[in-house]
């Protein structure tokens, strides 16, 4: 039988701390062609250190997009967006890759390890970007790759691993550069449900460690595992609340 | 500075992945490089080997001697102006000495009268068609800077007696003789009887047209006495200071003014020669093939290049999640820019360096087929073809590198 991925009903909701996300009146203008498509409407978040958050909505909702804006991968047409207190929304390209590189922790749907190079090289990646010397390096990604269980994987390639340990891979990497927030984009998207609900535990377990976590999902199963849940819809936030 | 160096080192080692990874791809891209390089280092070798044979030639003329002739080398458009010009005289060597002598620290040393026409040389049943036969006195010694095989140049008492003595040069001594000593033989040059007392060595050939080799050395009185000297010779001047070329020329145009009795105002009826006028002239020629070889193999470069821009292209595009997945992780655009410039200038190495060694392999080969043709393989030649693979690399690779460092991540990491 197949674990229920509903989350125990006992569980805690760790005290949130200081505030890292600040969104305001956010808007996202796309041109495609003659028509301009308004991705976001005007959204307004509060994300502190140390909540579980996920953001849900059918696809032309504007997740992907408030998901980016999230990542800093791109930045607002309109509003306010402001991370650890610095202006975002102002950023050039390599302010913001700098900003991704020291405070987000990407986890993809599917994985995107770098073929080529073993668990270690790949979670030792944004670590280099960071200018860590190779020592510490080193010994930053195996204390990661063991925090998620795999530490006798180290010199495996992303073909030699199963799904579940690519994945756990792709959060050690998230995880290596101590960041302000993790962020999930489907994360279970690729994997088997049995898989998922090991990933999802995982999570948990990160999240009772301190860390912030916000995960993208269309999936009802998964958002419960998060206490507080933001849905969107036609590029607004349509509900914004506490899990029970 | 520091992360500078741990991305390059990321860089390096993920292009060399990438290579391994696409090793057909990687190894037909590199012939190009391969091919270009092999042809550019061939014509370098090839212009240094023309070079390197024309410096010979020149300073066998002697880098210290004026030729005092009728003609300028080099051809004339004005012939007639020269065609009745008076032959230049042997004597008019004796009276240009006489000169010399009487000038106080003077720059000219010595003045030889050589006459000179094509002759046949048998020994035997051997014989040798068309030497150059040359009369002169025994002052030739100083002009000359080749060592005598064996034997030695005629003296004073037998070039004024007209002795019929003779030195060879060394491809007629060996024709005529194969192993065996010439000296004291007795050669038939022009059909008359010459004693061998000498062989100069092996010397080469002018340029490839005339060979130093293919010649006989005659005592003029001796030449004057069997051959005619009526169309005239030519006077060697040997200088004493080579740095002082044209100061020379000024005081041998003098000299030879007044043994021809010239008024003044009245144009020269001589010309004095030199190698470096003989250079001026090789020099545009030497230049032309120079620009013109190295442009026509410069072309196989450049098509190797644009393989090389190709494949960086294609290399952007089938990474395009990769780049999106490291822009995520941190990577600015300085590291994207870099990593696909290494991985171009790698292949670009590679390819220069095994072209290198072909060229080394092919040039020892030549050397050794053909020791004739000037071919010279030189250190700065590998540092050069390397700095014009790494700069072929990054000429090729910059475009699509450049592309892929200004992707918008979001683009990237939803590129399938």
């Amino acid at each position: 039988m197949i674990p229920s991925s509903a989350p125990a009903a006992s569980r805690l909701t760790r005290p949130a701390g200081p505030l890292v996300i600040d969104i305001a009146g956010v808007t996202k203008l796309y041109e495609m062609g003659e028509e301009t498509i308004h991705a976001l409407r005007g959204v307004s978040v509060q994300i502190h250190r140390n909540e579980y958050l996920a953001i849900m909505g059918p696809s032309g909702s504007g997740k992907s997009t408030l998901m980016n804006m999230l990542g800093c991968l791109d930045t607002p047409t309109a509003g306010r967006y402001e991370f650890n207190g610095k202006n975002v929304a102002s950023m050039i390209d390599d302010e913001l890759a700098d900003i991704r590189n020291r405070e987000i922790g990407f986890v993809f749907q599917t994985f995107n390890l770098l073929p080529r190079s073993t668990a270690l090289a790949n979670v030792e990646l944004p670590l280099i970007y960071a200018g860590y010397a190779p020592a510490e390096r080193r010994a930053r990604a195996i204390r990661a790759l063991e925090n998620v269980g795999l530490g006798s994987r180290l010199h495996h390639k992303p073909n030699e691993l199963s799904g579940g340990q690519r994945q756990r891979v792709a959060i050690a990497r998230a995880l290596v550069n101590s960041p302000s927030i993790i962020l999930a984009d489907e994360p279970t998207g690729n994997l088997d449900s049995k898989t998922g609900v090991e990933i999802m535990a995982l999570f948990e377990q990160l999240y009772e460690q301190g860390n912030t976590l916000i995960v993208v999902t269309h999936e009802e199963d998964i958002a419960r595992h998060a206490r507080r849940i933001v849905r969107l819809r036609d590029g607004l936030i349509e509900s914004d609340g506490s899990v029970y | 500075m520091k992360r500078l160096l741990y991305e390059l080192t990321e860089s390096f080692r993920i292009a060399f992945a990438q290579i391994r990874a696409n090793k057909l791809r990687s190894v037909l891209t590199a012939l190009g490089v391969i091919i270009g390089i092999v042809a550019v280092t061939l014509m370098g070798t090839a212009i240094r080997g023309i070079d390197t044979g024309f410096t010979k030639s020149l300073a066998m003329l002697g880098d210290d001697v004026l030729y005092v002739q009728k003609w300028p080398w080099g051809g004339v458009e004005d012939w007639w102006n020269y065609a009745n010009r008076p032959p230049i005289r042997p004597e008019d060597a004796d009276k240009l000495n006489h000169i010399i002598e009487q000038t106080p620290n003077s720059l000219l040393e010595v003045a030889v009268p050589v006459s000179a026409r094509g002759n046949s040389v048998k020994a035997g049943e051997n014989k040798v068609s068309g030497v150059f036969t040359i009369g002169t006195t025994a002052d030739y010694g100083r002009l000359i800077s080749a060592d005598f095989s064996e034997g030695r140049l005629f003296n004073d008492t037998e070039a004024a007696g007209g002795r019929p003595v003779c030195v060879l040069g060394f491809d007629v001594a060996e024709a005529l003789f194969q192993n065996r000593s010439s000296i004291d033989q007795t050669v038939m040059i022009g059909g008359h009887p010459f004693t061998v007392i000498g062989v100069v060595a092996k010397q080469g050939s002018f340029l490839g047209l005339f060979s130093f080799d293919n010649q006989a050395i005659l005592p003029l009185e001796a030449f004057r006495k069997y051959f005619s000297v009526r169309r005239g010779a030519e006077i060697r001047v040997k200088i004493t200071d080579k740095t002082r070329v044209a100061d020379a020329r000024e005081e041998l145009t003098g000299a030879m003014r007044r043994v021809r009795a010239q008024l003044p105002g009245e144009r020269d009826n001589f010309n004095i020669n030199e190698q470096g006028a003989f250079k001026a002239q090789l020099d545009p020629i030497k230049q032309g093939i120079a620009l013109a070889g190295l442009f026509i193999t410069g072309l196989s470069l450049f098509v190797g290049a644009i393989g090389i821009m190709n494949i960086t292209f294609v290399s952007v595009k089938e990474r395009t999640k990769e780049i999106g997945t490291r822009k995520a992780l941190g990577a600015r655009r300085r590291t994207i820019l870099l990593q696909f410039l290494i991985e171009a200038v790698s292949i670009c190495l590679i390819g220069g360096f095994v072209g290198l060694g072909l060229t080394y392999g092919l040039v020892l080969a030549v050397g050794a087929a053909f020791p004739a043709i000037p071919v010279e393989f030189s250190v700065s030649l590998v540092f050069i073809s390397m700095a014009v693979s790494i700069l072929t690399g990054i000429i090729s690779g910059f475009a699509p590198a450049w592309g892929a460092s200004r992707l918008d991540p979001v683009v990237a990491l939803r590129y399938e």
